[in-house]
Parts: C-alpha cells; structure tokens; sequence
C-alpha cells in the first residue's frame, strides 16, 4: 500500500476496510497494518520535564512484560501535549500510541470517557491474546489525568493557606 | 527472506523430496501388507532404519520410528515408567529441558513419580555431580537434553551417562537439536534412548525416531498393531521415514563442513553485534555450543518487537518468550541460568542453518543497531 495516501487515513477510523474486516472470520491472527504503522512509527513518543508536564502516570512493571510512562500537558481542561514511553510487545507500543493519539486534543471529559475498546476499535483490532497489552495506554491516560486533579487540588489547597 | 530460525524447523532439500517422491504414489503400500508395492515400502523402511542407525553408531533393530521428537520423548519417559510400573519412580531431569520433557515429567508426577530438576550454572549447564548427588535407590530414567534448543549450549553427557551407567540407571538425552550439528554417536555418548527428529536437518515434519538401547526395559505407549517390533503401534509414514533417512545420509555427510562454515558465521556475527551494540549478552557463550545458535539479550527492550521489526525487514529469527495470554512466560531456559525476565523477554534466538551465507549475516548486523536503538528510545525503562 502506498504509505502517503495511508497516512491521511490513519486518522479515521473508516479506514479499517470493512471487505477485509467481513472476511477475517474468526479470531484475530496477526497484527494489521494500521497497527504495524503505529508500532513502527508511535505518535507522541518522549518525556516531558516536569515543568511542561501536570500530569503524570507510571503503570505496568517491566518483571511482568510491559510497562509505561505518560506525561500529559493541561491547559484549560484540555489535553493540548501528552508523550509516552513504552517497553513492551509491539501490541503495548502500538495500542500506547493509539491512546495518546486519541487523546491528544480532547477536553478531560472527554478524555476519561476513552475506553480500551475505543483504543482497539480505532486500530482496526488485535489479536485476541495481545487485548491485555491494550490496557496499559487507556490506564495510564486516567492515571495521568487523577494526577493531574490531584495537582491541581493541592495546589488550591496551597494557595488557600497563602491568603 | 533471510531465515535464522533452523532450530525451529529447516527447508526441505531437494534431494530428500526426491527422495520421498516414490512412497507417496508409486510404492504407497503399507509396510505389513504381502504384496508388491507393499514390499517396496517395507524395503524402504528398513533400508532407512540402517541407515539412520549406522550414523549414530546403533543396530537398525535398536532404532524405532515415531511422529515427532515429542512423541519420542514421551515414549522415553512414560515408556520406562509404564516398564516399572507399581514401583516408586524417580526421574532425574534439568530446568532446560524442552517442553517435550519437561510437561511429560510434570504429568508423570500427577501420576505419583517423583521428579528431580538439578539445577544449571550461569552458562546452562548441568554438573554431573548434582546428577550423582541426586541418585535414589528409586531413580529409574535421568534425562538430561544433549543441546538446548534455545542457547546451543552442550550439555556434559557423556559425564552424566557414565554415572548413570554405574548405577545401572536408564539414560535417555533429547538430540534432537544436536544431532547433525555435532557428532552423536550412542556409544561415544553412552546413552540408552536418544531421541531424534528429521525437520531439524532438512528432512520432513512429522517424523522422529527414539533409539532405544538393546536390552533396555521400556513399554510402548502406543498400542494396536505390531509394527516398530510392537514397541509403537500405527502403519509406518514411509515417505516421511525415507525422507528422513536421506537427510541423516547428508547431515553426516555434511557434517564437518557445515559445521566450521556455521562457526565462522555465528562468531562473525556475535563479534559484530558486540561491537555495534551496547549492552547486548550472548546466554551460554562460555560453554560449549552447537555451531549455528546465538541468544542474545538485549537490554531494556522487548523481543518481540525486535521480531516484528526483523520481520519487517524480511528477518526470520524468534524469541525464547512469546508474550501472550495475560502475562508473558519467559523463557524457563533463560532464567534458569539466572536471567531476570525483562533479560530474558530481551532475548532473540538466531539459529544459522548450512545455506546462511556472509551476506545475509553482513545485512543482519547492519540493521540490528537501528531497531535496538529505536526501541530503546521508546523504551521507558
């Protein structure tokens, strides 16, 4: 597939085929390509200094195969930077980018309503054996955001004892 | 394509699907029938047992045909305990072992046999004198693998049979990675049972063979008809069983050659990936191993992703540890040499094969720095 016209697709999620989906009968086997890109060229890698980032997650553990970092910039009650690390099978790499990516924009509302399916679906789906790998990304999104409320709260709480 | 993966199957050669080509169609009888083609495939069958049993040293009546290495494991294992049976068993194994052996000897043990693992050194390999050690007056089989599947590592067998043979102990090793590798010789080596498999060496799946020492007290687990002298039941695959003979026939043949050219690659190799890589460990390199196997653990990243990566790139290797199903297993060889898991899940098998050329391990060392520095950069730990 020529990977210029691919790339404008990636962010629909109609670019799924439904030809080839209707003719996956059964499990899911293999990884696709949309999962390939991701893996391959992840969105949003990188660390944040604490001074850009207000939100931040670590979850996972590396003795238990995967394990992940996500860092996320509110301004306004919006996702407007967010960034990941990962060490993990290709699906966690793929499936973390995917959640960045999704939230990458959104309003906190919208961003703690992101489930592990959103994530799944928007890839066109993973083998069924990889679905867990797909937990990492949305249960680090929420991390993330608590952390950031958290902040926020002690920092209200900060500035109430200054006055 | 370029294919490191022998140690999980090989290509068929030409020259033994040539070889099997007439006991599909022309001489397809079964081997215990009177008639004609019937005679042909019998002919070949023991045409083919004397040659697999003159290149490891054994009589053709001490060779028996079964389905896979697997299957020859199991017959080895449950094989001896089925003999002496209503005894209080004990089998001495390794924490290496192929799974073949290692699930058997786990099954064996819900029926009330006692297993002992003598453990293994940093480099994967089994000290005879923790077999002596473990010895009991109801130790009946101590099975200990030639070469590990996922490490090359050779293990002291002769060493070990020798106890074994003192005590008058069944003895049995799964060759079926060292066999066409290194020379596997049933007297040199001093074993009882040893298993062998024909995909390994460039022949057909689903066939192996146990050779099974004259004299040894071993029951069938297979039972119906009386073919493979009773000792397994089921009408013989003829054309796997000649395919396989003609494999040995070259494997042996081939066998010194293949050999030093394997050596030189595999040492090419694991001196460039040192060179260019930081933080890389090759598993078992201080021990002796078959030529064509390097485990390399490479750290703080993930092997299957270096897989896909290779995959990508028309690669073929693979991974002690496939994460799947909840949590990832890592490899039980990797840490029973003292890996942590996220070492081991760091870890890729590379097996060369006799066709490997200089090219394809020059391509190989040129794309591996990019993708393990890719990763890492991704990599949050």
């Amino acid at each position: 597939m020529d990977k210029t016209t691919n790339n404008d697709e990636y962010s629909q999620p109609s670019s799924v085929d439904p030809v080839e989906t209707e003719s996956t009968v059964g499990p899911v086997l293999f990884y696709n390509e949309l999962v390939i890109e991701h893996f391959t060229n992840p969105c949003n890698v990188g660390e944040m200094s604490p001074k850009e980032a207000n939100g931040f997650a670590l979850v996972g553990d590396p003795a238990c195969g995967d394990e992940m970092k996500l860092w996320i910039k509110v301004e306004s009650d919006r996702i407007v930077d967010i960034r990941f690390k990962s060490f993990g099978c290709p699906g966690a790499i793929a499936t973390s980018s995917m959640a960045t990516k999704l939230a990458k924009g959104k309003t906190l509302h919208e961003a703690v309503e992101l489930t592990d399916d959103d994530v799944i679906r928007e890839l066109g789906g993973i083998p069924e054996e990889k679905k867990h790998c797909s937990l990492l990304g949305i249960t680090a999104l929420q991390k993330a955001i608590n952390d950031y409320y958290m902040r926020k709260m002690m920092e209200s709480a900060d500035s109430d004892d200054l006055s | 394509m370029i294919y490191l993966d022998h140690n999980a199957t090989t290509p068929l050669s030409g020259e033994v699907l040539e070889a099997m080509m007439p006991y599909f169609k022309q001489s397809f009888g079964n081997a215990s029938s009177f008639y004609e083609p019937a005679r042909t495939a019998r002919a070949a069958l023991e045409k083919a047992r004397g040659t697999i049993a003159a290149a490891i040293g054994a009589s053709p009546e001490e060779i028996v045909f079964t389905g896979s290495g697997t299957e020859s494991d199991n017959l080895a294992l449950r094989g001896v305990c089925r003999a002496f049976q209503g005894k209080d068993l004990h089998i001495i194994t390794s924490p290496v072992e192929h799974h073949a052996v290692l699930k058997t000897c786990e099954d064996l043990q819900g029926t009330g046999v006692r297993i002992t693992q003598v453990p293994v050194d940093n480099s994967g390999c089994v000290d005879p004198a923790d077999v002596a050690g473990n010895i009991t007056p109801d130790t009946v089989i101590i099975t200990i693998m030639c070469a590990n599947n996922e490490t090359g590592v050779i293990q002291p067998i002769q060493a070990i049979s020798e106890i074994a043979r003192g005590k008058g102990i069944i003895f049995h090793t799964d060759a079926v990675q060292a066999f066409g590798k290194m020379p596997v010789h049933v007297d040199e080596l001093g074993v009882d049972l040893m298993t062998i498999s024909a995909h390994k060496i460039y022949g057909p799946k689903g066939v192996g063979a146990l050779y099974i020492r004259k004299g040894t007290n071993i029951s069938p687990i297979i039972t119906g008809g009386s073919q493979e002298r009773a000792r397994r039941a089921g009408t013989e695959n003829i054309p796997a069983i000649a395919g396989f003979a003609k494999a040995v026939e070259m494997a042996v043949e081939h066998l010194d050659e293949a050999g030093r050219h394997m050596t030189v690659l595999r040492d090419t190799f694991e001196n460039q990936i040192m060179e260019r890589i930081d933080n890389v460990t090759i598993n078992g390199q201080g021990a002796p191993r078959i030529p064509n196997t390097s485990s390399m653990s490479f750290a703080s990243i993930d092997g299957e992703s270096i897989l896909l990566h290779l995959d990508l790139l028309g690669v073929c290797a693979s991974t002690g540890s496939a994460c799947a199903t909840g949590s990832p297993e890592p490899s039980h060889v990797l840490t029973a040499m003292g890996l942590s898991h996220v070492e081991a899940q760091g870890t890729i098998r590379f097996s060369l094969g006799k066709d490997t050329t200089l090219q394809d391990i020059d391509r190989l060392c040129e794309v591996m720095p990019g993708i393990v520095s890719r990763l890492r950069r991704i990599s949050s730990i």
